[in-house]
């Protein structure tokens, strides 16, 4: 819930002193959002006042990068929207297969499901002609999505969403048992990916892409910051190259969605198109 | 008069939302949210389900869409759904709030937060807690509180966990509280 001295001036300040001190820009995201997910980390991190937060804030860099991970939306399944993936395996990676090499950005990734997703899917495929950066804006998510180590209870779900996407083959196959809670994704599925930091807030263009996932991310930043955030994805897309998004977002007010045309208006997949002077 | 209707509801809650809605005039103006329990995986076939009988269009709201009047929602599988300023609706995909999602406590929180006293929180049948810290926040706010009666409830669960933070919040049968949402309309609109 958020807590009652969790106002307007509240997340101004913190957002303030998070970019001041360290850098991390949260200014723009959505308002109740932000302030549900600062309230929670007071709780979690047992800090009873705002002054408290911010005085953490300014004089602990590790407490700081918890608090980062705290607030940012780290949920994310294996296979989310099983259909979203079927089409990317019927229609949109057949294309780019043509390809010498296809080129994939997963922006913020969080801990990595989506790209172990997008191996599978490619390795079931036959295709090995490709090259998946993953960033993200927190180091220990990207520590995480690397290890390839998931609680062995999110695998039901994931091997749900896996045979409703109807996977070739028993989704064990990926991985092994690491302890009694924990399982180890096969690690020769990271073989053409690269991890790296980027907080796509502050950050700049870096790479142009043939396909860049960005699922269920912009839904927390505020409308302005969704606009700046989709001219740099559009700006790091080859024209022709597909981009997609979370099954309930929307790029329509968006600046840069002249850009786009829609392939797929269900699964929320977009194509970049030339214009005139791009 | 109320500028937002937020409506919970999970197990034993459907057959008294196809009334309600069966007995709203496509005049209705009011913005209704629905926050229904529903399986996660599922995203179709709910929403055709409840237009069946409505004179009404239900829809599914995008991220940032602005809520409009005249308008029935519900919240998309597998979404958390939050009002934000700007009477826009905003979706978030964190973690399961009392093992749901979307989750009625973060739907009566956030509507709350943006509408105050102009909201009217309804919390039916259902089988968990779900929705009553929420509605006990809206309240505080200045929200408007009602709970279908336990007595008549399918699944008193829901109910009575909102009984239990508010010994005197309103309890009514659904006839009742079809009949206060119909009265309670801010000024109808042409259609």
């Amino acid at each position: 819930m958020i807590a009652e001295d969790i106002d307007l001036n509240a997340i101004k300040e913190i957002s303030g002193v998070l970019k001041s001190s360290w850098n991390y820009d949260f200014s723009e995201y959505a308002t109740t959002s932000f302030m549900r997910r600062i309230s929670r980390a007071k709780e979690i991190f047992r800090i009873g006042s705002n002054a408290e937060l911010i005085v953490k804030i300014k004089s602990d860099k590790n407490f700081t990068e918890e608090l980062v991970r705290e607030i940012t939306v780290n949920t994310t399944e294996m296979f989310r929207d099983p259909s979203f993936w079927r089409k990317l395996r019927e229609d949109i990676l057949p294309e780019l297969a043509k390809l010498s090499t296809i080129r994939i950005w997963h922006a913020a990734c969080s801990s990595g499901e989506e790209v172990y997703t997008m191996a599978i899917l490619l390795n079931e495929m036959g295709i090995s002609n490709y090259s998946i950066i993953a960033t993200d804006i927190n180091d220990e998510v990207i520590e995480k999505a690397k290890s390839g180590l998931y609680l062995n209870r999110n695998m039901e779900l994931n091997t749900q969403n896996y045979n409703r996407f109807l996977g070739g083959v028993d989704f064990k196959k990926y991985y092994n048992h690491f302890s009694v809670d924990v399982v180890k994704m096969n690690p020769d599925l990271l073989r053409n990916v690269h991890f790296r930091k980027h907080d796509l807030v502050i950050g700049t263009p870096f790479s142009k892409f043939d396909l860049v996932l960005c699922r269920n991310v912009m839904i927390y930043f505020n409308m302005s910051l969704q606009n700046k955030v989709l001219s740099l994805i559009e700006q790091s897309l080859f024209s022709g190259s597909y981009l997609a998004i979370g099954s309930k977002e929307s790029i329509a007010w968006c600046a840069a969605s002249n850009h786009f045309k829609t392939i797929s208006a269900e699964e929320k997949i977009y194509q970049k198109i030339t214009t005139l002077g791009s | 008069m109320y500028k937002i209707i937020v409506i919970g509801g999970s197990a034993g809650s459907f057959p008294l939302i196809q009334k309600l809605l069966a007995k709203l005039p496509a005049s209705y103006n009011t913005p209704i949210v629905l926050c229904l329990h529903r399986l996660k995986h599922i995203r179709h076939g709910f929403v055709e389900a409840l237009n069946l009988k409505s004179a009404k269009q239900i829809i599914e709201p995008d991220d940032k869409e602005k809520i409009q009047k005249g308008r029935v929602y519900l919240a998309p599988a597998n979404y958390h759904l939050m009002a934000d300023i700007g009477n826009i609706f905003s979706l978030s995909t964190s973690d399961m709030v009392s093992f749901s999602r979307p989750s009625i406590n973060v739907a009566f929180d956030t509507f709350s937060y943006i509408f105050k006293e102009k909201m009217l929180g309804v919390i039916l049948s259902g089988a968990n807690s779900d929705g009553a810290m929420g509605l006990y926040m809206a309240k505080k706010r200045g929200a408007k509180v009602i709970t279908q009666s336990p007595a008549e409830a399918t699944i008193k669960t829901m109910p009575e966990a909102a009984i239990h933070l508010m010994p005197d919040i309103k309890q009514l049968n659904i006839d009742e509280i079809i009949e206060y949402i119909l009265s309670h309309d801010s000024i109808k609109i042409e259609v």
